[in-house]
């Protein structure tokens, strides 16, 4: 396994074998498929000014990718996605390109600015993971004592992996 | 704020209405990594280490913690921010 990021005079790095960039780039790409590009309306002054729709998501990992911004006012909600939610979409698939642009086996070396646009895409891999295993705060607990026949193990050991992966780039990237 | 309108206009009381603040939480989720809010807190606001991981931890123990106050305008924008590193982040106006 990975030993995780290390800080570099101008960015991180990090060694991945072939199995863990086939994990990641698979995973990524299905945030890729799950975020949508920015859909805006048809009114080309709409379009210019990114607003879009005003519904939140049902799905559970789209709504948690896309949160309400007022927790007990609805339509102030509705409000603030339609201004901001395209904006918020091209960003998740700009950092997710990111990742799978420069994703290689071997030596990987990568810019501050990359290292952030891997960081927020390993946070929404990890984000949609959390909701569709639903995720608690003790899971690292959890997996140590669980059943390697259990059905969530192989998935829930990618979580935590990616949760290693997460916090080394945080601390090499501070 | 306003810092295009004239200072000397002066306007009847009852028109001044101080602006009330709003404020950013953030609130607690099982997901989001101890170091990564403390990291994001410090991205996004500037905030010391110190400062952003007290933060964090009010985030932690008490299941939410405001994290910045201003305008409306201003909270909305670092909320969207915070959507963008995946933190899970509303407004809402003091009370």
């Amino acid at each position: 396994m990975s030993t995780g990021f290390k800080a570099t005079r101008d960015g991180v790095s990090i060694h991945l074998d072939p199995g863990e960039v086939s994990i990641l780039r698979s995973l990524v790409s299905q945030i890729l498929g799950l975020v949508e590009p920015g859909s805006t309306g048809d009114d080309p002054l709409e379009r210019a000014l990114g607003i879009g729709s005003a519904a939140a998501p049902a799905d559970p990992v789209l709504a948690r990718l896309f949160p309400s911004a007022y927790a007990d006012d609805e339509e102030a909600a509705d409000e603030f996605r339609r201004y901001t939610e395209a904006t918020l979409r091209d960003g998740k698939r700009a950092d997710a390109a990111t990742l799978l642009e420069t994703a290689a086996p071997g030596r990987l070396h990568l810019t501050s600015e990359q290292g952030q646009a891997w960081l927020r895409a390993i946070n929404d891999v990890r984000l949609a993971l959390g909701v569709r295993l639903e995720v608690t705060e003790e899971i690292h607990e959890e997996i140590a004592a669980m059943s390697e026949d259990d059905p969530r193990y192989p998935a829930l050991v990618t979580y935590d992996w990616l949760t290693y992966l997460q916090d080394t780039l945080v601390r090499a990237l501070w | 704020m306003g810092s295009t309108a004239p200072a000397e206009v002066e306007r009847p009381a009852s028109d001044v209405r101080p602006d009330l603040p709003w404020l950013t939480i953030v609130w607690n989720d099982p997901v989001n990594l101890m170091s990564y809010v403390t990291y994001v807190f410090q991205t996004v606001f500037g905030y010391s280490r110190e400062k952003a991981e007290k933060l964090m931890l009010d985030v932690h123990h008490k299941g939410k913690a405001v994290v910045a106050s201003g305008t409306r305008e201003e909270m909305e924008r670092d909320v969207q921010i915070l959507h963008s590193y995946g933190l899970w982040a509303t407004v809402q106006r003091d009370s």
